[in-house]
């Protein structure tokens, strides 16, 4: 008997939340509103969902009104982080808009009589033969959404759409640019008062007492509220605000707080802490040889500030025991399950919206500001409560993304081929985030009356990408390899998602010591890579970026050159970096050449800007970027201490798309940071002659490694 | 307190103001003036960013007796969707952000660049956006904007 073809399967989210209408409707005025779960933060998501929702529906993309997601009624998409906003919200949309067209077509042949295969659709007109018309919008009564979708629908295939797969401008661009408010931190509900909280400078401190008689005196206040260790003050502007809680600083009296680590030994403090111990992967040779040699490797990399340009804010508003909030979170319910846990509260008594941030890398201080100004909207008397972070706040107490000491043991043979291969991370988990334990999450949980303790962050399973261990199984043809993740059990410094979460470190490692070990044979480094990959579309991206750079171009003094690849999350996009340097003791990198391939790219502009973004945060990271502590406090509290790339210094960024429309879509947002990180180091390399494996490369490790190597 | 008058995109305006508030305060409070956005309070980013007399200036840390018979300009100020300022129209053509909220101080320095510059050279640009944080990586995108923008008023 041969076996019967699978059954057709809905796409992940739409099997989650199966009801058409939630997904799409018809308004009035040939409008049309999507409602996707996943939420813009800065990358342009938006746009790609309203392209590949016009191409199934046959609509013009301005017709598209593209809804926020709100726990009142969005599908519910988890969290917008992964790079996978368009594998799970773009298919469920094009599954959806696919099964709706079909729908509309049904109604319309059995309203004009004419057979369903004999109508078209354009900008939502349905047409046939004979000049027959109707429309979505005519036929929206007779045409009921609340209905579940059925496996099977068939989308367009790629030849025939004609938005997705093309550039288009960025719905959200126009406001940005004409100053219409459209930020959170913008948003002037009526009767909107503000509010601020104090935290402690010394790290893990308590509030022991708290004199609120000069706050009390400040003119404009509105409440103050004190439970354990949170206390904050709501005023009727930020002015008054402001002052309240300096007042409030003034006079509050805090607990010894909890010591920071040597922040120039993290390497020995991330393995002297007790650990819990995961087997990644293993592949045993089929036969067993003695390696010549063996070489050891140390890579580390820093904490990292999420360094966002507006600090975190949130809005809420009480009427009685149900609380409205405004929020950029990357996860409306997964908050709105902590704020339930939290309040103590039905989640039905919470409704959680979403409005945009500035630029989001990963889980930042967004959630703990919501919780903040739910707390705080308890003294406002059922006003709406406003709370923005300071710069100083947004730098210490939000989460970082973890520091980590990688060790790569790799055993050669007697030519230097590579026969064995031991990758050990240490590092504190790599997410920390709301809405996924019986414990929240949210920083002001840890400091109420009745706290729950700190969550210990985690890492997400391999299947999901692996969280410290991202990244960290190689993709090259190594006949043996051990990789094993030590996921700390303490956490001095708070850790959650960062961008890539541990695939920064990973791939900086790896790529390094296989740059290395490609040197050591007298290769190039990039033939040597294409020698060890067996995926074509990995061969090809490479390739593509040398081709592109003119790999490898004639020695210059000065100049430097180096390669860094990787595929995200090893099932992710695919992108190969070319770093061009210039090195004295100090770096500056001129050029970064970029090859990516996410399959379908569904808005190629959308994707460059990403990688660009990508390749220049991630520039920043390595050239300039630690956050910095002192055995109390964390001390990197201000854009001068804790200085990102500016204009001058950021350089050229050139990509290609290997554009695949026949191979489903993945997200772009964090595949340069790898790469780039490792081309980087490499071409320090080849300029200077030094190897660089603690980021970031600044002048002093530069000058300490020519010493050394002299 | 004191009232204060000032020019605000090309209107007189008078607020009753404590001479030590900053101009982003009261921009953004009593004025609704939001395209000046709030990033650090000390200067140091640029996403509060005003044209004082033609220069562009952090606002956050701009204390309102300085501000007294000034002209400032925001972005609002800069020109609109009917009748865009080149800069609007080429950040629009380039795509020129990821998040945009750094983007309203960039316009602001890029026009005031253009005032006593009108066709900067890329390092110049560069230079002139310097003060400006992007955390997104949009930078070569808004520098190629800028340029953009310079070359359409040169032929225009």
């Amino acid at each position: 008997m041969s076996a019967s073809p699978p059954a057709p399967k809905l796409p992940l989210s739409l099997a989650a939340n199966p009801r058409l209408s939630s997904w799409v409707k018809f308004t009035g005025e040939g409008r049309v509103a999507i409602s996707p779960g996943k939420v813009e933060i800065g990358q342009g998501i938006v746009t790609a969902l309203a392209q590949i929702a016009a191409d199934e529906l046959d609509i013009e993309i301005g017709r598209i009104d593209m809804i926020r997601a709100s726990t009142a009624a969005s599908p519910n998409e988890g969290v917008t982080s992964g790079s996978l906003s368009i594998q799970q919200s773009g298919r469920a949309l094009r599954h959806v808009c696919s099964e709706v067209r079909q729908r509309f077509l049904a109604a319309a042949s059995e309203r004009l009589g004419v057979d369903a295969a004999l109508l078209g659709v354009e900008d939502g007109t349905i047409s046939g033969p004979g000049n027959i018309r109707t429309s979505y919008w005519e036929l929206a009564g007779d045409v009921s959404l609340d209905r579940d979708a059925t496996a099977g629908a068939s989308a367009k295939t790629a030849a025939k759409r004609a938005v997705a797969g093309h550039a288009i401008q960025r719905v959200d661009i126009p406001d940005k640019v004409f100053a219409r408010p459209r930020f959170i931190h913008d948003c002037a509900l009526p009767g909107l008062v503000h509010g601020r909280v104090l935290r402690p400078d010394i790290s893990g401190a308590r509030l022991i007492a708290l004199d609120e008689a000069a706050a009390r005196g400040v003119s404009g206040l509105i409440g103050i509220v004190r439970d354990g260790s949170f206390a904050g003050v709501v005023a009727d502007s930020e002015v008054a605000a402001e002052a309240a809680l300096k007042a409030l600083r003034k006079d509050a009296t805090w607990s010894a707080g909890e010591p920071l680590p040597d922040e120039d030994d993290l390497a020995d403090f991330l393995r002297s802490q007790p650990v819990e111990t995961t087997v990644i992967d293993t592949r045993v040779a089929a036969a067993t040889e003695q390696a010549a040699r063996t070489l050891r490797r140390q890579y580390t990399r820093p904490y990292i500030a999420h360094a966002s340009i507006a600090p975190s804010c949130a809005m809420a508003r009480w009427d009685g025991d149900r609380v409205h909030v405004w929020t950029h979170s990357q996860g409306v319910y997964l908050l709105r399950a902590d704020l339930a846990i939290v309040l103590k509260l039905p989640t039905e008594n919470i409704v959680v919206e979403h409005m945009e941030g500035a630029g989001c890398y990963g889980h930042n201080a967004a959630d703990d500001v919501a919780l903040d100004a739910v707390l705080l909207a308890k003294a406002a008397d059922g006003r709406p409560v406003r709370v923005q972070w300071s710069r100083h706040d947004e730098m210490s107490h939000a989460p970082f993304g973890a520091a980590m000491a990688i060790e790569i043991e790799a055993d050669l043979d007697a030519d230097n081929e590579i026969i064995g291969w031991r990758h050990a991370i240490w590092s504190n988990g790599h997410a920390a985030r709301p809405g996924r334990a019986a414990q929240p999450a949210l920083l002001a949980a840890s400091e109420i009356a009745n706290p729950y303790p700190r969550m210990i962050s985690t890492n997400p399973p391999a299947a999901n990408g692996g969280g410290g261990d991202r990244n960290s199984v190689p993709l090259y043809d190594f006949p043996a390899w051990t990789i094993t993740s030590h996921r700390l059990l303490t956490m001095p410094v708070r850790t959650s998602a960062l961008r890539t979460l541990g695939a920064q470190g990973n791939v900086f490692a790896i790529e390094s010591l296989v740059d290395e070990i490609a040197a050591l044979r007298g290769e190039d480094p990039i033939a040597f890579r294409l020698q060890h990959l067996r995926d074509e579309r990995a061969r090809e991206v490479i390739r593509a970026a040398a081709r592109r750079a003119a790999w490898k171009p004639e020695r210059r003094s000065g100049i430097g050159y180096g390669v860094g690849f990787a595929r995200y999350k090893n099932t992710g996009a695919y992108c190969a970096g070319i770093a061009e340097i210039e090195g004295t003791d100090e770096i500056r990198v001129r050029r970064l050449t970029l090859a990516v391939d996410v399959g379908e790219a569904i808005n190629p502009d959308g994707v460059i800007n990403q990688i660009e973004g990508g390749a220049i945060q991630a520039t920043s990271w390595v050239l300039k970027e630690r956050v910095r502590f002192d055995p109390l406090r964390i001390t990197s509290t201000s854009w001068t201490d804790y200085p990102i790339l500016t204009f001058s210094e950021v350089p050229m960024v050139d990509v290609e798309i290997i554009q695949r429309p026949e191979i489903e879509p993945v997200g772009a947002g964090e595949a340069a940071h790898g790469p780039v990180t490792a081309a980087i180091a490499n071409a320090v390399h080849d300029c200077l002659g030094v190897r660089i494996r603690d980021l970031p490369i600044t002048r002093d490790k530069i000058i300490a490694a020519m010493e050394l190597a002299s | 307190m004191p009232t204060i008058r000032f020019q605000l995109n090309g209107a007189t305006v008078a607020v009753d103001a404590d001479p030590d508030q900053t101009l982003l305060d009261v921009l953004r409070g009593q004025l609704g003036t939001t395209s000046p956005h709030f990033g650090c309070g000390a200067g140091e980013c640029g996403a509060c960013y005003v044209m004082v007399d033609n220069r562009a200036m952090a606002s956050c840390d701009m204390p309102m007796w300085s501000v007294a018979d000034k002209e400032i300009v925001t972005l609002e100020g800069l020109g609109t969707a009917e009748q865009p300022h080149p800069l609007q129209r080429a950040f629009i053509a380039e795509q020129a952000m990821q998040c945009g909220y750094c983007v309203s101080g960039i316009l602001i320095s890029a026009a005031a660049l253009l005032k006593r510059n009108p066709s900067p050279s890329e390092a110049e640009v560069r230079a002139a956006l310097d003060r400006n944080l992007c955390r997104c990586g949009s930078h070569n995108r808004m520098v190629r904007a800028v340029l953009r923008a310079a070359s359409e008023i040169a032929t225009s």
